[in-house]
């Protein structure tokens, strides 16, 4: 379990040191990730999805020809740590400055990297153009279903029935509406080349979106156009789970909407 | 050198391309639609880029992201276009990432928007107010110019007449961006350590032992800003105020007219003299200063409201009276073309302020 301290009435889960109990499994840094230690929250999925596109990067052996363009989200606090080259966008617009970057180098991997809040509810208009567009860029969405930099609020893909801190019953579709599948919108498009919905909850999902996000790539390096990549990843801060509860709760609850698999193009 | 018959719009984009540009991106909307069209002809025989972004908000982004990689990049609107790019263009500023904008205003309603902006946090843009097609020649390339060297987003600021009026112009000529930008990007910093970052939260990487601290990066934004409007020199044209009892102030496509006025009034023995500022920001508030030395009033023309007398009024800080003479002056269209931009009308009104000021 991790440890919790009583304040006043409530019972508060410790996030400022590991839990007595854990132990330090390995404490590997990436080659592209500059340092070791980031300050997203403990169970965060983000870091997980973030590694795995930059080893893919190293692994088509783009990392001195790649650009990446970054939102704004949790996610932010690698676009300072990373040995790629970063360009960060204003929230929601990250798919238009990988145009004009994409445009002016065609030569260079060019790729985004935006939440949910960022991409569906802020620039939801940015994604789809440059699909429909088949701008040949590749654009990556971590979804976890909430604003986690303010703390776990309704975003335009949360699950009905998802609490969230503006939605503590519960999103309810007849008061909030219903969530947006974006990558089945993405895949429905002329110009969307690869599309694929991939989740970070456990080993055989990470290694199955790392499929997904060098099938991505490669999409862009052959010029095909389009190619984008959903990753669900855990936010138990945002979801008021036990951390260790997130990836079944991604599983169950995200996943049922979000359906994990390649929705156009490549091998499905 | 030629000089071409060219409509503004047209004279514009060739010039942008002279200087250099290389990216372009708008979304159609008069008066600066001609701007676009134009480039969407000019820039791929230039080996250039022109996008129909599908709105002004993904138009500056893609020039945001073209800028990025070093490469000389504009985009533009009018008032209503750039209310829309207002946060990018302020980001812009705190990102150190320059930009050329073309704002085609409808009237000079948007003196304030244009001067001071309606985006966030602590930001100056230079912006350059041309009254005619060959100025506007002029002050394309010293924008591309300003933008590489203080890396910041600058204006140009025209309206409908300078779009569509006609005029005999040398050709642009072809220029070369002198300034060197270390911090482009390319790609090829990747693995090496010390990757680029080109941000607004700052360009300290967690490696060094910083990361992003704001404070830090938007004092150094800031202290950026100072310089830049510290270093840019104030442009205007002045014009009969040595021994003038009369000043007037007016920019544009109005400073044209009140320029062809002021030199006909003088001719007829009138003591009265004008200045057309150039660059709205900086203004050239000393220059204002100056030609008011002696004089007993100074009016302000603009077609709107009211809205550079501020700035004429903090450059004399009350040496001097200051009357605002112009109007909002639109026909139904909203274009900005109106029945009192008209020299007869214009003379009639500083004749009415110069009277004024003898008898009293």
């Amino acid at each position: 379990m991790s440890e919790t301290e009583l304040v006043g009435q409530r019972v508060v889960l410790r996030t400022d040191r590991r839990p007595d109990d854990a132990t330090l499994v390995d404490d590997f840094t990436p080659d592209l990730v500059d340092v070791g230690a980031h300050h997203l929250c403990p169970g965060c999925g983000e870091p997980i999805a973030i590694r795995s596109a930059v080893e893919c990067i190293a692994d088509l052996g783009a990392v001195e020809r790649t650009i990446s363009v970054f939102g704004i989200g949790c996610y932010t606090a690698f676009s300072n740590n990373l040995d790629l080259e970063v360009l960060q966008a204003l929230h929601g617009r990250a798919p238009s400055l990988a145009t004009g970057v994409k445009r002016m180098r065609p030569d260079a991997l060019v790729l985004t990297v935006q939440g949910d809040g960022d991409m569906v509810n802020e620039g939801l208009q940015e994604v789809l153009h440059a699909a429909a567009r088949g701008e040949n860029i590749t654009c990556i969405l971590l979804n976890n279903g909430v604003f986690g930099e303010t703390g776990g609020h309704i975003t335009a893909t949360t699950v009905l029935g998802q609490r969230t801190k503006n939605t503590l019953d519960g999103r309810d579709a007849e008061r909030d509406g219903y969530p947006i599948l974006i990558g089945d919108l993405i895949a429905s498009m002329g110009g969307a080349a690869y599309v694929a919905r991939g989740a970070v909850n456990d080993a055989g999902n990470v290694a199955r979106t790392r499929r997904m996000l060098a099938a991505a790539f490669d999409t862009q390096e052959r010029g095909e156009g389009f190619s984008f990549v959903e990753i669900l990843t855990m936010c138990p801060t945002g979801w008021f789970i036990e951390t260790q509860e997130a990836p079944d709760y991604l599983a169950d609850v995200i996943a049922g909407t979000h359906q994990i698999g390649v929705l156009k193009g490549g091998d499905r | 050198m030629a000089r071409r018959l060219m409509e503004g719009s047209e004279a514009i984009a060739e010039a942008m391309v002279a200087a250099g540009c290389r990216f372009f991106a708008g979304y159609p909307m008069t008066p600066f639609t001609e701007i676009l069209e134009r480039m969407a002809e000019f820039l791929p025989p230039a080996d250039g880029v022109c996008m129909n972004a599908e709105s002004e908000l993904e138009a500056i982004g893609m020039a945001w992201g073209a800028a990025a990689t070093g490469a000389r990049a504009a985009t533009g609107s009018t008032g209503q276009g750039l209310a829309l790019m207002q946060e990018s263009i302020s980001e812009m500023c705190t990102a150190r990432i320059p930009l050329v904008v073309i704002n085609m205003g409808r009237g000079q309603g948007d003196y304030f928007q244009a001067t001071r902006g309606g985006g966030h946090g602590d930001y100056r843009t230079p912006v350059l107010a041309p009254s005619t097609v060959a100025e506007a020649v002029e002050l394309v390339p010293l924008a591309f110019e300003l933008a590489d060297t203080w890396r910041n987003p600058v204006l140009i600021y025209g309206d409908y007449y300078l779009g569509h009026t006609s005029q005999a112009v040398e050709t642009p000529e072809m220029v070369e961006g002198a300034v060197a930008k270390p911090w482009a990007l390319d790609g090829t910093s990747g693995g090496s350590g010390h990757a680029k970052l080109l941000s607004s939260l700052g360009e300290a990487k967690q490696r060094d032992g910083v990361g992003y601290d704001l404070a830090e990066h938007l004092e150094r934004a800031g202290v950026a800003t100072l310089e830049m409007a510290a270093g840019v020199e104030p442009r205007c044209d002045v014009g009969h105020c040595d021994d003038a009892d009369l000043v007037v102030v007016a920019f544009g496509t109005i400073g044209r007219f009140v320029r062809w006025v002021v030199k006909e009034l003088r001719s007829e023995g009138h003591r009265v003299g004008y200045v057309r500022p150039i660059t709205l920001f900086p203004f050239p508030a000393d220059a204002v200063r100056q030609a008011a030395v002696g004089a007993r009033s100074v009016a302000v023309y603009e077609n709107n409201l009211g809205q550079m007398i501020d700035d004429v009024r903090l450059s004399l800080l009350g040496s001097c009276p200051v009357e605002f003479i112009g109007g909002l002056s639109m026909d139904s269209s909203g274009f900005g073309v109106g029945p009192e931009i008209d020299a007869p009308k214009i003379r009639a009104r500083i004749l009415a302020e110069l009277e004024r000021v003898e008898t009293t």
